[in-house]
């Protein structure tokens, strides 16, 4: 397992994402307020670019015509076939016990520990002064 | 309950998709003027400054408004600089024809509004516009695509008209009709239409879509786009009902039918009812010599988009064999949102012959390319 440096936390404002590449993997970096969450960016139903998709609420209807819209900003619409995953756990909405996006490990580092390594960083320029998202893989 | 198919294990045994004809991929516009220079300065003027009459009750936007943007496009589709999916011809080789070294793609353009137009002058004048904008931003640049030759069939003598001027142009395919019409397709006012599609050696492609006008169910309006999704199924259903019932297929002999973008699994239980009460029902019918199914499998062709995904997915192999895998053709539906990826849409494994016929032989041998 190796730490990648795949973005500057000022990168990715709460709300917003980054696709990176890991060992060849795209990863889509989500922040909701200040955590950091990665899901592989292939759809598990037809290998969509499951990342590229809508950021929504979870809507639940207790009953016909009683809407509420819980977890605000917490769930990915996948951009062809619409099923929704939740971003912090890749768990899909649609059938959330046989299907799954993978999650990655995703953590915050300051630059200070980071630099004194290991660590991988081919596209983000690492100093001690800032806060950087980290994948592990 | 269903369970849910997966891509776990797809069918990608000698990449036996790569090559196929893609039987419905949609062009859309780069802007609101794109059909400016083949319109005649009559109706020019009359789009700038009328504009369209559609059959239903909401300008600017469909019935039931897709939940994506673009109104139910494929997301990713869009161009770096914001242009609308299937604008674009270099994205639409990027995403479909090189990706999958498509053989063909035959067109499905919905824009325009000339079939669904009240004005029928001016809907025959769109209608023959977007045929000529067909070949002049798809066909002509990309010869994998070929043209589906959009007419008014409200206007008996100028669709005819347009048919006949077509004839023979190979950029062109086939013929497109909208499949919710203001009455069933069947009925003998139509009938000269279907025949210059047969004479001329046009497939009549049904692509499911727009609105007559007529509540869209048997039942009236749904409520949701979840209901009005399945209800084009009804809408297939009865067209393939009333050209048999009508003894269309008796009249016009030689006339090829293409529902598109409808599915296919509900065609062997329509079949199977069809049969049973033509038995029974015959005195009323007279006109038709053989059974309602004989009728569909000698004159239907479906394509495979949206593709069901029945819960045991081998199923799926009965259901073809009940079709018959001489009449499918696979299509994406490429760029909306719910189109098929050729890699992943069937969830069993087919027969290599089957594979062959319904990525590619069925489509060359119809439309004769």
């Amino acid at each position: 397992m190796t730490r990648h440096v795949v973005a500057s936390v000022a990168d990715i404002p709460p709300g917003g994402r980054k696709i990176v590449t890991v060992k060849g993997r795209e990863i889509g970096i989500f922040r909701i307020g200040d955590d950091f969450h990665g899901l592989i960016n292939r759809c598990p139903h037809q290998g969509a670019p499951l990342c590229l998709g809508e950021i929504v609420s979870r809507l639940v209807a207790p009953s016909p015509g009683d809407y509420r819209l819980t977890r605000p900003g917490e769930m990915i619409r996948c951009p062809w076939h619409c099923w929704e995953f939740d971003i912090r756990t890749g768990q899909s909405l649609c059938d959330p016990h046989s299907v799954q996006a993978r999650a990655f490990d995703v953590a915050v580092e300051d630059g200070k520990t980071l630099v004194e390594g290991p660590f991988v960083a081919e596209s983000v320029q690492v100093t001690v002064e800032e806060a950087y998202v980290v994948v592990t893989l | 309950m269903n369970v849910t198919v997966l891509d776990r294990s797809p069918d990608r045994s000698a990449q036996s998709h790569m090559g196929f004809i893609d039987c419905d991929v949609h062009p859309y516009v780069k802007g609101p003027n794109d059909f400016d220079p083949f319109l005649s300065k009559r109706w020019l003027e009359h789009k700038q400054t009328i504009g369209g009459r559609g059959r239903q009750g909401l300008a600017k936007t469909s019935m039931y408004p897709r939940m994506s943007p673009g109104n139910g496009m494929r997301m990713d589709a869009w161009t770096d600089t914001g242009g609308h999916p299937g604008s674009d011809l270099p994205k639409m080789r990027e995403q479909l024809l090189d990706l999958f070294d498509v053989a063909y793609g035959l067109l499905a353009p919905l824009v325009g509004g000339g079939p669904g137009e009240r004005n029928v002058e001016f809907g025959s004048a769109m209608a023959t516009a977007v045929n000529e904008w067909q070949l002049a931003h798809w066909c002509d640049p990309d010869p994998r695509l070929l043209g589906a030759i959009q007419i008014n069939i409200e206007h008996t003598e100028a669709a005819i008209a347009e048919i006949e001027k077509r004839a023979g142009d190979r950029r062109f395919a086939q013929v497109n009709i909208p499949p919710r019409g203001l009455e069933p397709l069947g009925r003998r006012r139509y009938w000269p239409i279907l025949q210059a599609c047969a004479a001329n050696g046009f497939p009549v492609s049904l692509h499911l879509g727009g609105t007559s006008g007529h509540a869209s169910t048997g039942g009236g309006w749904p409520s949701f786009y979840h209901e009005e999704h399945p209800s084009y199924v009804q809408t297939m259903q009865t067209l393939v009902t009333s050209l048999v019932c009508e003894g269309v297929f008796e009249q016009i002999p030689n006339l090829k039918v293409v529902l598109v973008e409808g599915g296919f699994a509900w065609l062997p239980s329509l079949c199977w009812r069809l049969d049973k009460h033509w038995k029974r029902l015959k005195a009323e019918v007279p006109h038709l010599k053989r059974s309602p199914s004989e009728y569909v499998h000698e004159h239907i062709w479906v394509t495979t988009q949206p593709i069901e995904e029945p819960e045991r997915p081998q199923d799926m192999l009965s259901t073809l064999e009940w079709i018959g895998p001489d009449k499918v053709m696979f299509s994406t539906d490429y760029p909306h949102w719910d189109q098929d990826d050729p890699r992943y849409a069937f969830k069993i494994p087919l027969p290599d012959d089957w594979k062959r016929k319904i990525y590619r032989d069925n489509a060359k041998a119809l439309y004769n390319l």
